[in-house]
């Protein structure tokens, strides 16, 4: 498998039908009647629950690649994994925003530890200090290497988060949290999470393309200076 | 190599870690003086009323632990880093997993020291009263420990080799103990106050099952990390 | 093959790259038993990298080794039972004593009954044993860490300036057991900035030019994929 990944129309094609997919679901949530409770508010959750879904796919995204480039040792998983990394840092940043945007006139303030909104800072954070190892280190084997062992635990920990801070709430309070859905928005809600998976599939798709072309021009320019001037 | 050859690596280590942490005064010593003084600080900006102490005393406490445990566990690679003595260490024929385990005993003898000073001087401070299930609080300190001390050791390993040294284990290594945070404190915060719910029971098989589940994965990945 | 034919150090278009900079191009070169050949080259040349690559420190990013018939990738474990291996720096650790250092790497090694006086005289600090390391000079500092490269016996000795910061009576120490080593039928690789104090031992000189020793011809050859690519 050579370094060098070419961009396709297939995947133009499925790019441009992701992206109007995702229109088209939007659009179908402006026509569902507002939420009895929370009125039109409550349609912010066709986009913060499939970004929350899609950060949770990008993670196991992650996992698997990790695990595999620890078996393989091939370069192009690694790549694969910190491409998923990185869109999954972005929906990870976008469910945290929407998540408060929901929350401050739900329940009056920007932030009140909400179990699941609090779990997925934490992820968040984990993200990032997946991404700000991976710049900080320059070797692109010894990076591979310590990326894959920092994802991997930070995957196994996702379920443990999620319990450890559902716990901490949940013994002593009750909250409401957004993710408490009418009925009727459930076909909607189904429509955007196919329309997020398409769309994340599609950047990961891009990012590790970007990714793989990037590494494929320096080791082109490494052939040059092993093989000949 | 056999199951003796990495008991004795292991061991050499260990004692090596140890002796060397030991007899630079300096370096251990201030580490539980940066410890007790940020303890004081808490004390400062949560009190001096007592019930806000003892109610803070805790979650004071594991940050403390937290803080100084980043110390720690950039000492334990420095000393390796600075005389360059990484390399002859890579050398030595044997599996690498044996390094990990011999610093990571050696980890928690330094942190588990820094726990029992800390310990008592949140007791003082912070007007504490010995509570009557203080065994149970003592496990939920060892088995945060554990878990403090092996993904610090492990995390270290990496981050001590990078530019960013100082602030890149703290970064990586705090997000992942937050289940470790939250179970300690909680379960000790419980036990203090008799624990009506009875929750400490909860929350103790948790550290147990975090400990279990990152002990194994380490183990497993520490071969992979250190070679690179 | 019979033992005595295995080159006790053979390298096939070693390569090495740190981010996008090559350090080395391509090393093809080997060194046969009974042999001390010395390494040479400019500031910067790779000389280091190929000698830590060849102690299995640094995996190669492209061509392979063999010490002792063994991969240093594949079978580093192999490698790393047979070689002694001397740094830039000595790699010792400063709040141990002199005797403590040797006594780690003793353990280390699974060697019993290591004969750490005997070694500690042998290199000239046999009054200096039980003093920290910390208060050594950089020559005694050298010598200590010649003890520890003697303590096993090792088949295969990779010095790295190896007589930096030694005395004369340092290096004729060095030299007897670069010799030793030789003679038990084991070889040495020096890695060398002047030449006069190996002037007795060394049997033959390589220079890395380019980053390279031997044709380029026969190092494009193994280099179709990067290292860890499946093909």
């Amino acid at each position: 498998m050579s370094l060098y990944l070419a961009p396709s129309r297939r995947w133009t094609t499925f790019g441009i039908f992701a992206f109007l997919f995702l229109i088209a679901s939007q659009a179908y949530g402006f026509t569902t009647l507002p939420d009895r409770d929370m009125g039109h508010l409550q349609k912010i959750l066709y986009v913060h629950v499939p970004a929350a879904w899609m950060t949770f796919l990008s993670f196991l995204v992650v996992f698997i690649y990790s695990a595999r480039y620890l078996i393989s040792k091939r370069e192009t998983d690694d790549l694969l994994a910190a491409a998923a990394a990185e869109v999954g840092a972005t929906f990870n940043g976008l469910t945290l925003v929407l998540g408060m945007l929901w929350g401050r006139p739900a329940w009056g303030a920007w932030w009140v530890w909400d179990p699941r909104l609090t779990s997925t800072l934490i992820l968040f954070l984990i993200f990032v200090g997946y991404l700000a190892l991976r710049a900080f280190v320059d070797d692109p084997q010894r990076r591979a290497q310590w990326s894959a062992a920092v994802g991997i635990f930070g995957a196994i920990n996702v379920p443990i988060v999620y319990m450890s801070v559902r716990w901490w709430r949940t013994l002593h309070q009750i909250q409401s949290s957004p993710s408490t859905m009418d009925p009727a928005y459930v076909v909607g809600l189904r429509l955007n999470a196919f329309a997020f998976l398409f769309v994340m599939i599609y950047f990961i798709r891009k990012r590790y393309e970007l990714a793989r072309i990037a590494r494929a021009t320096e080791f082109a320019a490494d052939q040059v200076a092993l093989g000949g001037a | 190599m056999s199951w003796a050859d990495d008991r004795r690596r292991i061991r050499a280590i260990a004692w090596k870690d140890i002796t060397t942490e030991r007899r630079s005064k300096a370096g251990f010593n201030s580490v539980v003086a940066f410890a007790v003084t940020s303890l004081v600080l808490f004390g400062f900006a949560l009190g001096p009323e007592a019930r806000a102490l003892r109610e803070a005393a805790a979650g004071t406490l594991w940050i403390a632990l937290l803080f100084a445990g980043v110390l720690a566990f950039n000492r334990s690679f420095h000393v390796e880093l600075e005389g360059g003595a990484l390399d002859p260490l890579l050398i030595y024929p044997g599996r690498r997993w044996t390094i990990f385990a011999g610093k990571l005993l050696a980890n928690l003898a330094f942190v588990g020291t820094i726990l029992a000073i800390v310990v008592l001087v949140s007791l003082t401070l912070y007007q504490v009263p010995v509570p009557k299930a203080w065994p149970s609080v003592l496990l939920v300190l060892v088995l945060g420990t554990v878990g403090l001390v092996t993904l610090g050791t492990f995390y270290a390993a990496m981050a001590t080799r990078t530019r960013a040294r100082e602030v890149l284990l703290p970064l990586l290594l705090f997000p992942m103990l937050v289940p470790v945070l939250l179970a300690a404190v909680s379960a000790s915060k419980a036990l203090l106050t008799g624990d009506v719910m009875h929750e400490s029971g909860a929350w103790i098989r948790f550290l147990l099952g975090y400990d279990v589940v990152f002990l194994t994965a380490t183990l497993l990945v520490f071969e992979k990390i250190i070679e690179a | 093959m019979s033992p005595e034919s295995i080159p006790a150090i053979e390298a096939r278009g070693l390569a090495r790259r740190f981010g996008a900079r090559w350090c080395l191009r391509g090393v093809s070169f080997s060194v046969s038993a009974g042999e001390v050949v010395g390494l040479t080259g400019s500031n910067g040349s790779g000389k280091t990298t190929l000698l830590r690559m060849l102690s299995t420190l640094l995996a190669p990013s492209a061509g392979s080794g063999r010490v002792l018939g063994h991969d240093i990738v594949s079978d580093a474990d192999a490698v790393r039972q047979n070689i002694g291996f001397l740094a830039h720096t000595a790699g010792l650790y400063e709040d141990l004593t002199a005797a403590e250092n040797l006594r780690f790497a003793a353990s280390m090694y699974g060697i019993k009954d290591a004969g750490i006086p005997e070694v500690l005289k042998l290199v000239g600090l046999g009054t200096v044993g039980d003093s920290r390391v910390r208060g050594f000079s950089a020559g005694m500092q050298r010598r200590l860490a010649l003890a520890r490269l003697v303590l096993a016996r090792p088949r295969v000795l990779l010095l790295d300036e190896p007589y930096a910061n030694l005395d004369t009576a340092g290096i004729a120490m060095m030299n007897e057991v670069i010799r030793g080593a030789r003679d038990r039928g084991g070889a040495a690789l020096l890695v060398l900035h002047e030449l006069a104090p190996a002037e007795g031992v060394l049997n033959r000189l390589e220079t890395i030019v380019a980053g390279r020793i031997g044709s380029p011809a026969g190092v494009t050859a193994g280099l179709g994929e990067p290292v860890g690519a499946a093909t």
